[in-house]
């Protein structure tokens, strides 16, 4: 009875400390790129583009990176919500209960969700290269498109598995057609659809590797979708990569911007979904 | 008037059906292509040699990927030592002991550690994983370690599949009935005795598919283990020698990669590699999941 | 083929509890309920519950649905204890100990009490293990005891020759009526002292009722039985003590004939008759 309640006691102390552990790193994490980064964060940063010599240490910002992802971000919603709103609505309000295509098609996303973006990147450069077209916006808008789809779709679909299937079998009662009643029922689904978008541009925009190949580097700001553009992590990545001491602290920098981004991207996602489901983790 | 509404009816829903086909017929498009461009280089060398040679020299056209291979397993199974532990014993805390004010807790925590960005994660471990590793934990085993090593790759991966692995078991030990965890409990079973013997026999087919679908993921991981582990083609003695994971040299190599015969090719055939075995191992851990959700719910 | 130890052809409980592997004190086994309260959140969900359930007997809680019967059981094991939501006030004094007591052991009440649920079941493991579950873990190790008790016990539900041949293997390719007198047996090798059955027969078909009622009524020579039934029928059948319920509140309680019969209440009246359900 004795080692019974010892037994217990041990690994609920260990289950104790693993989830304060967890919750730990985390703070550990935002904490450790906030301190570094706040520091060497300036005005500049953010309004300028590289200036000459920026890699050895010269003034300039990431304003660059900072619109390039911005651009690249909103291009591939824009393909994103094309492709995975109509099918979410088809699958769950088209289609019977029980459709095998659409548990193939949930399946399928499931599968795509899994697929690293490095091989988006591999992807989308091979097709780029089948298309002639060279490292660009538009080749980055493409990778991330791919990237944030499964992310989207799933996500929207969630909510709209919740939806009780009365409000479309009273619009279609009252004659309404499918298409219709689909229209209503976005309105219905809008804030799953906003925490979708959230989770997706959270996700694109803090993305490397598939825009490695695919929309390049560069200093300036594109203006037009066949130029290359820069992107928030690769300039990370590349600044850290320099030996000089400011261009690393600036890396810092634009680390911090990315994770305060991404804060509230994500605690905004969280909010609207909270509004969906009570207990989900 | 009516006439235009069905017509719109009819052609929305002929639009949607394409899209479902497309969709479905993208993960063949993703692998046909990058088969495709890794043809010439499995005309030229035997994937045999090209998997377990360990000659990497792109100018002579040498390109053996066992090193890499070695190098994604090595860092793989680091991460999922160190995670699964962790994040097994906080969804048992979660799930049977934790209050709900706990759990509300965890939720933003889970989300936040998720959607951290791998390039953050790279920024993180290259400031605190790389010089721990340098300055206090190597110099009690080895001579000499710059801290970029397959230890820090594998910490790093650790804690960014950390919150993946937490959300499935979460949910895989949300879905064993109530009645029977109270069976457990109406008989006079503690908490832990009905973890034991009740919880975890039940899912551990779950918990097996949450470990190959995080590995699936580990595998793919690029951009942070990139930063921190140091990038040398060769097989790493011990856990405090740099490595260089397949992801890690796809993303490498691909600005100078155009330049030489067969170097593209290769790259591309290390893309479809981790494409098609991702692609089973999440096929696979889907499949069980998607059965253990289904059993209970009607 | 596994060694089973001695195996006879039928037992009784008194043969089967005589080699016991806990020796227990034997008393009077009777439950007093004073002044029980049950809020989950902000509802009051029990009533100023005051029952004496007495030994020996079949007691069984009837009333309409919601009306609390299933809380008042669960009070009993403390079964509550697993929802943070749920506050009791009041007194459940079993052998002359209350349940809700400073020191008292909440697994100590569990064992004393046999729960049969709403649906059979079994855990996930074969079903030798399944009976053996309770015995294990209250310590009990001897591999010679351990298959001996789980013999009986299946013997005693009337399991042990429908599954003789397949003791190793998973539960759930039994019937439903068979998984619950497996989850009888598991309940029993517990060695509680009170059987509690939450309509433990509304999922089963009438020969499988039949035979859980069977097993009420021989087992009441040696426990007291509280039942949440749904059925009036079955209250008439097997009770001999009926208490109803309505709105989380005791409005009449007595002997089965006279409770039938002679109906002081007049909700138990319109209950009875059907007015209302």
């Amino acid at each position: 009875m004795k080692a019974k309640k010892t037994e217990e006691l041990i690994f609920k102390t260990f289950m104790i400390i693993s989830s304060i552990i967890i919750i730990s790193i985390l703070f550990y994490i935002i904490g450790t790129i906030i301190y570094k980064g706040l520091p060497a964060l300036d005005i500049d940063m953010l309004t300028k583009i590289p200036g000459g010599g920026f890699f050895l240490g010269k003034e300039g910002g990431v304003l660059n990176a900072i619109v390039g992802s911005l651009y690249i971000i909103l291009g591939s919603l824009v393909i994103g919500l094309a492709i995975s709103v109509p099918l979410v609505i088809y699958i769950n309000f088209y289609l019977p209960k029980k459709s095998w295509l659409a548990t193939l098609v949930r399946f399928s996303f499931d599968i795509l969700f899994g697929v690293p973006s490095i091989v988006y990147g591999a992807f989308g450069f091979a097709l780029m290269i089948f298309l002639g077209i060279r490292a660009s916006l538009l080749g980055g808008i493409i990778a991330i498109a791919l990237l944030i789809m499964p992310i989207m779709m799933r996500s929207f679909d969630e909510v709209a598995k919740l939806l009780s299937r009365d409000l479309p079998d009273a619009l279609l009662s009252l004659g309404a057609t499918r298409y219709e009643m689909a229209k209503v029922i976005i309105k219905q689904l809008m804030p799953g659809l906003v925490t979708a978008i959230l989770l997706s541009v959270g996700r694109g925009i803090g993305d490397a590797a598939a825009v490695l190949f695919t929309a390049g580097y560069t200093d300036n700001i594109p203006t037009s979708l066949g130029q290359p553009a820069a992107t928030l992590p690769l300039s990370i990545f590349f600044q850290l990569g320099s030996p000089v001491e400011e261009v690393q602290n600036r890396a810092y920098a634009s680390a911090a911007i990315l994770t305060l981004v991404i804060l509230i991207l994500s605690l905004s996602a969280r909010y609207f979904s909270s509004k969906y489901q009570k207990n989900k983790i | 008037m009516r006439y235009i509404r069905v017509v719109k009816d009819r052609t929305a829903r002929h639009l949607m059906l394409g899209i479902a086909l497309f969709s479905l017929l993208l993960l063949l498009v993703i692998g046909i292509t990058l088969l495709f461009k890794a043809l010439p280089i499995m005309r030229e060398k035997s994937l045999g040699t090209l998997l377990t040679s360990g000659n990497w020299k792109p100018f002579k056209g040498d390109f053996g990927f066992y090193p890499f291979i070695i190098s994604t397993l090595y860092v793989s199974a680091i991460a999922i030592i160190i995670a699964l532990p962790l994040s097994l014993l906080t969804s048992i805390y979660l799930n049977t002991y934790a209050t709900k004010g706990i759990r509300k807790i965890f939720e933003p925590v889970i989300d936040l550690l998720s959607g951290i960005p791998p390039v953050i994660y790279g920024v993180w471990g290259s400031l605190a994983i790389v010089p721990l590793i340098a300055e206090k934990i190597s110099p009690h085993f080895v001579e000499f370690s710059s801290g970029y090593s397959v230890l820090a790759g594998g910490l790093v991966l650790a804690i960014m599949i950390l919150p993946l692995l937490v959300s499935i078991l979460t949910e895989v030990f949300r879905s064993i009935p109530k009645e029977m965890t109270d069976a457990s409990l109406a008989m006079g079973a503690t908490k832990w005795q009905t973890v034991k013997k009740v919880i975890l026999r039940k899912s551990l087919t779950g918990i097996i598919a949450a470990i190959v679908l995080s590995v699936s993921r580990a595998f793919g991981e690029t951009i942070a283990v990139l930063m921190v582990c140091g990038n040398i083609p060769l097989i790493p003695k011990s856990v405090f020698d740099a490595c260089y994971p397949l992801p890690a040299l796809i993303a490498n190599n691909y600005g100078e990669m155009m330049s030489m015969p067969g170097y593209e090719s290769a790259l591309m055939l290390g893309a479809f590699l981790l494409f098609f075995i991702i692609l089973i191992f999440n096929a696979v851990s889907r499949l069980t999941l998607n059965q253990i959700e289904n059993r209970y719910s009607l | 083929m596994m060694n089973f130890g001695v195996v006879r052809t039928s037992s009784t409980l008194e043969e089967i509890q005589s080699n016991s592997y806990l020796r227990k004190v034997e008393s009077s086994h009777t439950i007093n309920i004073k002044n029980l309260n049950v809020f989950i959140e902000e509802h009051h969900i029990l009533k100023d519950i005051n029952l004496s359930i007495p030994d020996k007997s079949i007691t069984c809680i009837i009333g309409p649905s919601g009306c609390g019967k299933s809380t008042l059981l669960k009070t009993l094991n403390r079964m509550h204890d697993e929802t943070p939501e749920v506050r009791i006030s009041g007194e459940v004094i079993v052998d002359e100990e209350n349940i809700y007591g400073v020191n008292v052991n909440v697994i100590d009440i569990r064992k004393k009490m046999g729960l049969l649920a709403q649906r059979p079941c079994p855990l996930p493991m074969s079903i030798f293990d399944n009976v053996a579950y309770g015995p294990r873990i209250h310590g009990l190790k001897r591999r010679k005891a351990i298959n001996q008790t789980v013999i009986q016990y299946l013997q005693y539900v009337g399991l042990w020759d429908e599954v003789r041949g397949r003791v190793r293997s998973s539960p759930t390719r039994l019937s439903i009526g068979q998984q619950q007198r497996l989850c009888l047996a598991r309940g029993l090798a517990i060695e509680p002292e009170y059987i509690l059955g939450d309509e433990a027969t509304s999922a089963l078909d009438p020969i499988s009722t039949k035979k859980i009622e069977e097993l009420f009524i021989k087992l009441k020579e040696k426990y007291s039985i509280i039942l949440v039934t749904h059925t009036l029928r079955q209250a008439r059948r097997i009770a001999d003590w009926v208490v109803f319920m309505y709105m989380g509140e005791i409005i009449e309680a007595g002997k089965t004939e006279e409770f039938f019969n002679n109906p002081k209440n007049k909700l138990t009246r319109e209950y009875l008759s059907g007015s209302f359900s």
